[in-house]
């Protein structure tokens, strides 16, 4: 397919601008020209062909609308066509995000009571919905531990990450200034309790866990290890990008959670866009809500404002944390700044609020029953493929998983060295989205099969049906696996020569 | 509303295959102590009717104003109508993101085609495939050049936003580096004596914007120059992408980076977000540069397509030797960028004029007032600084007929009583700047 | 199945070998075995000329398409030269990771060093053992 410079002719625009109703003025002389520039190539394309060249990438593209996506880790759930509805009312796009509070107190509702929602489901004690992705969200987290140790006045260096982690838990560790531990998995997949008793010291500001696991596997001793952390004065932060695994079923604040960070885009049903927009929301016990970013919003009884006071509690005490309670009749709601532990601010304004929308309503539209419902089709679909797929593919951890489940592909190789990545890419012309392979990273060759919720029985049997010919397919003709795929627009793309000599702007030749 | 297809039946099946007589069996891991008998407080399920019904009802509690003159950051621009077309085909937003490249070929050269664009624009050789947002992007900026020359001082101009350098704060105080403002001077411009003085061998990075947060456009090329003699970096920010439309970017100047909100192309206001980090920078950063890059290659028959390129720099792989964590970007916002700019073509410059020339009317006008002053004496792109006699009462005023007033200085200048800083982009008619100077006579 | 380790080198249990020129001056590159693991290499980030390593630091680094590897400095010394070659073609190394592949050339702190380092003999123990 052309670039869409390969298609551009001079003189041709798709989109126009009025003529001005104001007087117009000699730019030259009012700006200099030193401060203008020269060119501008952008492409000169008619409506028509601009149209059809997006629409036609599109077609090259796979969206969980057009079929199966089981990657493990991303929870590819359904995107419910009324969040998206609802997300472009003017009333939600249309607002300046300094418009005065007056003017905002729909959008301040339904971010306070986002994050009242999100508290209950994860018995936390307060939320930020500033984070524009779960990288983002760690990184808050991350910060909070550090801030709270600074104010104890501990020097704390280190922080404690699973073998099986997700790579943005040490790189948001050592991005605070943490050198990071690894911490062993015992053979079960969970936490080696032995090996957390060995590593946990006073120099450990925090472990960073992920429950379930990037095994789809929940920690059974989770009480043990909170304790352990706790102990020696430790806190314990949670990945929470598995939390489809436990909506309705348990909460992280219970377990013995001190910060999580929650992907909108995962567990709440909002697109993931091509690679974002996203949401992270961070979640904090009582401990670390000082250190919250600002700003936070403060609910007052009388009207919605910015308030540069400090907000007071029920007992008439200055307070640095906005406990809220929904009230809907008169309350009004506000930004406020006026927390001096905070962290501060991690990026501008207030968070992904359209994609915030979208989760909300998505919240809203499930319900409580909903929710729980949703984690339990998300764990039946998974041990359900699992059961199915266990006699032709070598399953690491054979207990009950919950919304994922792991297998490795060391039997093809071994048999004829057909490898996960072989496997993954005959899988698309199946016409699937192939599961996340070569994560994590202590299950050799691994492929790792997330269905979600959404999925229908029937779904689910073709897919096993297509890995098990595949199996069949790698014993009795592996050529034809190594070669896949072979019914997409372009086959296998060379990524040495891409990583060789990087192309990452077209030029004119 | 119930997303799961699962009838009765189904999971009677599924559990047999499974083993299990009932679901609690599959939560059996979960200690019991830890086990919820209800959710508190979580409202009941709504019909897909009730959904509308409710979540109307809070977008009807908002006030949408007749028009904002507040610019700061987020600008009020046109969509094309093709924009919400596109992003809205289902291929495009249902999508993960493009680690399987034969069926990702769509948004790899989508945002190939993004990359190209935004290289051009902000006149430097390579863009990435987008940030987080524009204070991100600058405070990643940072923290780059300060792992890269293994210097731990940030100077940033007190021109730039107030909540950029509040980012810039904590993601400096994370990593452990100082941060040094440089005041501005009468013209609006940064002071190039201050920045002088400031300048050693500690500093990692020299961090400006043009147009900067008074609307003043800066000379970089000097304050380049002054970085570099001390062998600083320069990044250079902004905030209203149209400005590229007519003015000299500042990769053409020399800056190191250029790091920007993209959120003017294309991307409606949305209370906020999401918005569009522009990264863009010198070719040599190629391998250091954090976020997603797509590069162009070829498959084994010798066909064009598209891969996410150099991901060793990332942190799945590099982990806690990243230079960042970043993961997800704003692909879809990209897109819609992408979509604009190839929609508008050669008429941004047109449309960049008209920014100007609105602006140029809207201060004229309100210059005429009794008692209005202009504060800095620079040339501007779209927005500007006034002093005025009460800009409460101005505010006030404006927001009584449902106007978005201008943005008051004084909270993050302190110096700066009664002093506001307005916009006005292409979506300001002469009769709206008309009825303000009538209301505010 | 890797080359033969060539017996005038010696080598660290990083993979890394060194090649002694008798005066003083040792040439490091990383052995064949190294190279498959690594597969297709697509970026060698060399050391400025004069840098100081002190034997286990990282010296250059080793990209490909999957993964990052430090190669770490087997003995002390001053980088007095890089193979430049390998900017424009760092496939060098999988091609001829004994030969034209060399990473850079060092001027030995104290020769006692390579007592640490082990024979090609060793080293193929070392990489049985592994395998294992």
């Amino acid at each position: 397919m052309e670039l869409i410079f390969e298609i551009s002719k001079p003189g041709r625009s798709a989109a126009d601008v009025p003529a001005s109703d104001v007087p117009a003025i000699n730019i030259e002389n009012a700006i200099g020209k030193k401060y203008l520039r020269g060119d501008l190539d952008l492409p000169e394309v008619a409506e028509i062909d601009l149209i059809r060249h997006y629409t036609n990438l599109s077609r090259r593209n796979f969206g969980v609308d057009l079929g199966f996506y089981p990657l493990g880790s991303c929870t590819m759930k359904y995107n419910p066509k009324v969040n998206e509805n609802v997300a472009v009312l003017p009333g939600f796009t249309g607002l300046h995000p300094y418009a005065d509070d007056e003017f905002a107190q729909g959008n301040l509702q339904l971010i306070y009571e986002m994050q009242k929602c999100l508290s209950n489901i994860f018995g936390m004690a307060e939320f930020t919905l500033q984070p524009a992705a779960g990288a983002h969200g760690e990184l808050t987290g991350v910060m909070m531990i550090k801030k709270y140790f600074e104010k104890k006045g501990q020097k704390r260096r280190v922080i404690l990450i699973p073998d099986a982690a997700h790579g943005t838990n040490p790189a948001s560790g050592a991005l605070c200034g943490f050198d990071t531990v690894e911490l062993r998995s015992n053979s079960e997949g969970g936490v080696d309790i032995e090996h957390l008793q060995s590593l946990m010291t006073d120099d450990v500001a925090a472990l960073m866990l992920t429950n379930p696991n990037t095994l789809g596997l929940f920690e059974r001793n989770i009480e043990k290890v909170a304790q352990i952390v706790h102990g020696r004065g430790g806190l314990l932060y949670g990945d929470g990008a598995n939390a489809n695994a436990f909506l309705g079923k348990t909460r992280p604040g219970d377990l013995g959670f001190d910060v999580i960070q929650l992907n909108l885009h995962k567990t709440f049903s909002t697109p993931h866009g091509g690679g974002g927009p996203g949401s992270g929301p961070v979640g904090v016990g009582k401990a670390l809500i000082d250190f919250l970013p600002v700003p936070r919003i403060i609910k007052k009884d009388s009207g919605y404002d910015w308030s540069e006071d400090h907000p007071k509690n029920r007992d008439g005490e200055t307070s640095y944390l906005p406990i809220p309670h929904i009230n809907l009749k008169d309350s009004t709601y506000a930004w406020s700044s006026d927390f001096p532990d905070s962290i501060g601010r991690v990026r501008s304004f207030y968070g992904n609020f359209n994609v915030i929308v979208k989760a909300y309503t998505y919240i809203r539209s499930l319900g409580a029953e909903g929710l729980k419902r949703a984690t339990e089709m998300a764990v039946l679909n998974a041990n359900y493929i699992k059961e199915k797929l266990k006699p032709y593919f070598d399953l690491p951890y054979d207990r009950i998983c919950m919304h994922e489940c792991v297998f490795s592909g060391n039997r093809q190789v071994a048999q004829s060295g057909v490898h996960t990545s072989d496997i993954a890419k005959r899988l698309i012309d199946y016409g699937y989205h192939p599961p996340t392979i070569y994560f994590p990273l202590i299950v050799h060759e691994a492929i790792m099969i997330e269905p979600t919720e959404t999925e229908s029985k029937e779904t689910l049997d073709t897919f096993c049906g297509a890995m098990i010919a595949i199996a069949k397919e790698a014993k009795e003709n592996p050529d034809g696996v190594k070669n896949a795929p072979l019914t997409t627009p372009v086959s296998r793309l060379d990524e040495v020569l891409a990583a060789r000599k990087p192309d990452v702007c077209w030029k004119k030749s | 509303m119930d997303y799961c297809p699962h009838t009765p039946d189904d999971i009677k099946q599924m559990q047999a295959s499974i083993g299990i007589a009932n679901l609690d069996e599959l939560f059996a891991d979960i200690p019991q102590k830890f086990r919820l008998k209800s959710m508190p407080d979580i409202p009941a399920a709504l019909s897909e009717q009730e959904t509308i019904a409710v979540m109307s009802g809070i977008a009807s509690k908002n006030k949408l104003p007749r028009f904002t003159l507040t610019g700061a950051g987020a600008y009020h621009h046109f969509i094309p109508a093709v924009v919400g077309h596109i992003i809205g085909r289902a291929e495009f937003y249902t999508a993960y993101t493009p680690y399987q490249a034969e069926i990702s070929q769509g948004i790899l050269q989508a945002i190939y085609e993004y990359q190209t664009m935004i290289a051009h624009l902000t006149g430097t050789e390579i863009a990435n495939a987008s940030m987080y947002d524009g204070a991100t992007a600058m405070a990643e900026a940072a923290v780059l050049c300060a792992k890269m020359s293994n210097r731990t001082k940030i100077i940033v101009a007190r021109s730039v936003h107030p909540e950029y350098r509040q980012v810039l704060r904590t993601y400096s105080w994370a990593n452990g580096y100082a941060v040094v403002e440089i005041p501005y001077v009468s013209s609006g411009q940064i002071d190039l004596n201050a920045l002088q003085n400031e300048l050693d061998d500690q500093v990692a990075a020299v961090l400006v914007q043009s147009p900067n947060f008074f609307g003043v456009i800066e000379d970089v090329a000097p304050i380049v120059d002054a970085a570099h003699k001390k062998g600083a970096l320069l990044v250079a920010g902004f905030t209203d992408g149209t400005n590229l439309g007519i003015l000299q970017p500042a990769g053409a100047a020399g800056a190191d980076f250029v790091v920007g909100e993209g959120q003017s192309f294309g991307n409606p206001l949305n209370y906020g977000g999401p918005y569009l980090g522009i990264f863009a920078a010198r070719e040599k950063f190629m391998r250091r540069i954090p976020g997603r890059l797509v590069g162009a290659t070829v498959d084994k028959n010798g066909k064009r397509g598209f891969v996410l390129t150099l991901q060793t720099r990332e942190q799945h792989i590099r982990r806690e030797k990243a230079t960042s964590n970043i993961c997800s970007n704003e692909a879809l916002c990209a897109l819609a960028a992408g979509v604009y700019l190839s929609a508008l073509g050669k008429n941004l410059k047109r449309l960049s004029e008209l920014n100007i020339y609105k602006t140029q009317y809207l201060k004229n006008k309100l210059l005429q007032l009794k008692g209005w002053k202009e504060v800095f004496s620079s040339p501007v792109y779209n927005e500007f600084v006034l002093s005025c006699p009460d800009s409460k009462i101005v505010n006030e005023k404006l927001k009584k007929e449902r106007i978005i007033g201008g943005y008051e200085l004084q909270k993050d200048y302190p110096e700066m009583e009664n002093t506001l800083l307005f916009c006005a982009t292409e979506m300001i008619s002469k009769e709206d700047i008309d009825r303000v100077v009538a209301i505010l006579k | 199945m890797s080359k033969q380790n060539p017996k005038d080198r010696l080598y660290s249990r990083d993979h890394e070998w060194i090649k002694d020129d008798g005066k003083g001056i040792v040439i490091v590159g990383i052995t064949d075995y190294a190279q498959e693991m690594l597969t297709d290499i697509v970026f060698v980030d060399l050391p400025e000329i004069g840098r100081k390593v002190v034997a286990h630091a990282t010296v250059a680094v080793v990209e490909s398409v999957k993964s990052v590897s430090d190669i770490y400095a087997p003995v002390s010394g001053e980088v007095i030269d890089v193979n430049t070659r390998l900017e424009e073609t760092p496939e060098l190394i999988n091609q001829d990771a004994f030969g034209e592949g060399w990473i850079v050339k060092m001027r030995l702190d104290d020769a006692g060093e390579r007592k640490m380092l082990l024979s090609a003999d060793d080293y193929d123990e070392m990489l049985k053992e592994e395998k294992s």
